[in-house]
């Protein structure tokens, strides 16, 4: 018996190598005959922009090398991907720019799109490097200046991201300097000052576009957040999502302000048909854990099973979700913290820095998050939660030093 | 059944919103047997029909009606764009199947092919052109099996190209992967390494009437060890390369029962020795059974026939690997302590009857299992 056991270990063992080393086995189920003609197998985006590109890029396959034409799809796609938080729309959009995207210097229209498809794919200084060339050629572009406010600004360089927002108020519509500034403004230590900029300029604006209600409301109930001015927060996200239900970043913002509210409730209506984006699964995944919902352990599975697929393509784009996953589902706070370290490297987002604090402590490696502590001694931020997580890791600090 | 049949449906059902927004990949799986290349290349229906177009009713669903229909225009513009090459001739690729399967993101078309290599060689080249000109950022995900090991790439526009040398993937890592089984097999598998011991306990004394003494030298200690392992390591490789190759054949029960009774002999000579200077004879005689037993290990891992040579002296060095490794751990501690008292009383002598207890426990529970289950089977 013993000795039979042991040579079914062996054979496991091996197997078991085996299948380390073709991971791609493990996404694979049995292909099949569908059963009738009229199966559906799968569902295309049909509205109008659907059709409209459909026809662009027949005049364009008409046109081959047409600038203006491409452009103009590449920055619809563009659009459509960062709404939808759907990473193929911007391959397509860089597949419109391929005569044009090895080009060290380009013609000066190619240079916005190309940047936000490189910023989307985390190659920050690419990005930027492109947004400098193309503000040289045209210094009153205030499209790139705000790209590249928002990418310094992700970068945690705060004050260029400042300096960037400020030739924005070239502008008519003085809701956008104010939106971009009190943004970044708010990041050092000026929260107070900020919020009253923003919420002043909000009161005193008339009518907005959907799209600058959604910025604008956004950013100020993030504010509102960071303060813990709770009541605010939910009232601007809900004005947020008034003018547009269905942006990712926005959905993922409140989503996490539910779940620290402990509403996870909320939080499973908000996102149970909304699970195509990766950042929104793991949120209604975090509200479940809340629930002890019986079905938690499906979602961790699709999850872990999305975070192996992009690993498979040799990318690690979302280290920051993937660290969140990791501590929270998983419950392994080194691995966590690895991931956590390596995010904070490209990105350093109020966000970043949380999980990187959060995976440190529950690592027990307060040292691993002495970044963070010395951004938020530097930048002065106000963040309610990652203030009272600093203390925790500095407790965790000395403890450990005595 | 009805109700587990109920619950998949509804599980099936629910996992339909679960498809995730990713980049473009397509998975692409090739099996090499000799002179035959089977591929499965997995392709999104969303990246196609981005590509080709499929939902011909443009009602923004692609029924499996639609996908069908176009097999042969879609088989004429995925397959050309993986271009195989062996010793330098092209092999076109075959359709031979078509069907659907889910990834993570959601629906993909299954081409089922065959590679017809004219001149089949020991390399392989690759070159992948799928989709990069609409979409620079799709993956073409590569695995190849081949012989029992698994190779996998990623083909991007950067590097659209793979190499891959088919003898190199056999002798790499399939090896090393043999040994390390038979050194853990020799690690884990107590029986070897107590009738081992038990050889080796005695080496470091010799006996004079009914007495055991300390010997004075490292040498003569040394040597007996030497004599010992030499005679076992080279009994078991005769008969596990005899096995192997299916020259010899016996039941693995009445092995595994002579194994422990082995073990059983060994452990008993230690206390009233019955062959005491010619050790090595014990060594060699068993070690001939040993090897049947560690045949039976490789046996069980199902070895591919091209394979065979290769396993087989991987698993054998792994085993010596293994041993020597106990041997130099055991005889610098026993030289040690052979002055002693204990060593004596409590390694030799209650060590052998331990040993002897537990391989005579194994030895009831190789033939009993042999009595109860060799008629029904379990």
């Amino acid at each position: 018996m013993r000795q039979r056991t042991r040579r079914a270990l062996n054979k496991r063992r091996l197997a078991s190598a085996f299948a380390l080393l073709s991971p791609l086995a493990a996404l694979q189920a049995a292909p099949f005959i569908p059963d009738s003609d009229g199966q559906i197998l799968e569902h295309l985006p049909s509205d109008a922009f659907a059709r409209e590109s459909r026809s662009l890029r027949k005049d364009l396959r008409l046109n081959p090398g047409n600038l203006e034409l491409a452009v103009k799809l590449s920055q619809a796609y563009i659009k459509l991907g960062k709404a939808e938080a759907d990473p193929r729309y911007y391959g397509y959009a860089q597949g419109l720019l391929n005569p044009w995207w090895a080009m060290p210097n380009p013609p000066a229209a190619i240079l916005l799109p190309r940047a936000l498809i490189l910023q989307n794919r985390h190659d920050f200084d690419a990005a930027l490097l492109d947004l400098d060339k193309l503000l040289r050629l045209e210094p009153g572009n205030t499209q790139a200046w705000l790209a590249r406010a928002v990418i310094l600004q992700v970068r945690g360089r705060y004050e260029e991201a400042q300096q960037s927002c400020l030739p924005l108020t070239e502008l008519d519509d003085i809701l956008v300097p104010v939106t971009c500034l009190s943004s970044v403004v708010s990041l050092t230590g000026q929260a107070a000052k900020s919020y009253d900029l923003l919420h002043d300029a909000l009161a005193h604006t008339p009518s907005l576009s959907a799209e600058q209600s959604l910025w604008s409301f956004t950013v100020l109930a993030e504010m509102a957040a960071r303060m813990g001015k709770n009541a605010e927060a939910e009232r601007f996200f809900r004005q947020a999502l008034e003018a547009n239900g269905k942006d990712a970043y926005l959905l993922a913002a409140y989503a996490d302000f539910l779940l620290d509210q402990r509403r996870p409730g909320e939080v499973v209506s908000l996102l149970a048909d909304k699970t195509r984006v990766d950042s929104l699964l793991l949120r209604l995944g975090l509200a479940k854990q809340q629930l002890k919902a019986s079905d938690l352990a499906d979602t961790v599975a699709s999850l872990q099973a999305r975070f192996d697929a992009a690993r498979l393509r040799g990318e690690n784009l979302h280290q920051g979700d993937e660290a969140r996953f990791t501590l929270f589902l998983l419950d392994r706070p080194r691995e966590a913290l690895r991931l956590a370290k390596a995010n904070w490297m490209a990105q350093r987002e109020p966000k970043d820095a949380r999980i990187l604090l959060e995976a440190a402590i529950a690592a027990q490696d307060p040292q691993a998050a002495q970044a963070v502590v010395d951004m938020l001694g530097k930048t002065g931020m106000e963040h309610v939660q990652l203030r009272q997580l600093a203390s925790q890791l500095g407790t965790a600090h000395s403890a450990g030093d005595r | 059944m009805l109700l587990r049949l109920l619950l998949s449906a509804i599980l099936l059902l629910q996992a339909q919103p679960l498809f995730a927004h990713k980049a473009s990949d397509s998975y692409l799986a090739l099996t090499v047997r000799g002179n035959a290349i089977e591929g499965q290349w997995d392709v999104a229906l969303r990246d196609l029909d981005y590509a080709i177009g499929l939902d011909g009713s443009d009602d923004g669903a692609i029924t499996w009606g639609e996908l069908n229909g176009r097999r042969e225009q879609v088989a004429a513009y995925v397959l050309p764009r993986l271009q195989v090459t062996a010793a330098g001739a092209p092999c076109p690729l075959k359709l031979a199947d078509y069907l659907v399967d889910k990834h993570t993101d959601g629906a993909y078309v299954v081409l089922r092919f065959r590679v017809e290599c004219p001149r089949p060689g020991p390399a392989i080249d690759l070159a992948y052109a799928l989709f990069f000109d609409v979409d620079p950022q799709h993956r073409g995900l590569l695995r190849l099996d081949y012989q029992g090991t698994t190779q996998t790439a990623v083909f991007s526009p950067t590097q659209p190209a793979q190499h891959i040398e088919l003898g190199e993937v056999r002798q790499g890592s399939a090896f090393l992967q043999y040994l390390s089984v038979g050194v853990w097999h020799i690690w884990t598998g107590y029986d070897h390494i107590l009738f081992l011991l038990s050889l080796l306990l005695p080496a470091v004394l010799y006996r004079q009437g009914r007495d055991w003494h300390p010997v004075a030298g490292f040498r003569p200690a040394f040597m007996e060890v030497l004599k010992v392992v030499t005679a076992f390591t080279l009994a078991h490789s005769i008969t596990l390369s005899l096995a192997t190759l299916g020259l010899i054949s016996l039941p693995s029960r009445w092995v595994e029962s002579a194994i422990a009774a082995s073990v059983v002999l060994a452990a008993l000579n230690n206390l009233h020795p019955i062959i005491d200077k010619k050790r090595w004879a014990v060594a060699f005689g068993f070690g001939l059974v040993h090897g049947l037993g560690f045949a039976n290990v490789l046996n069980d891992l199902g070895l591919p026939q091209g394979t065979l040579l290769l396993a087989l002296v991987a698993f054998n060095l792994g085993v010596e690997i293994g041993q020597l490794a106990i041997v130099s751990a055991f005889l610098p501690s026993a030289y040690c302590l052979r002055r002693s008292r204990g060593y004596r009383t409590l390694c030799l002598n209650l060590g052998s009857v331990l040993i002897s207890l537990i391989a005579f426990a194994w030895l009831l529970e190789r033939a009993l299992d042999l009595k109860l289950f060799s008629g029904g089977g379990l």
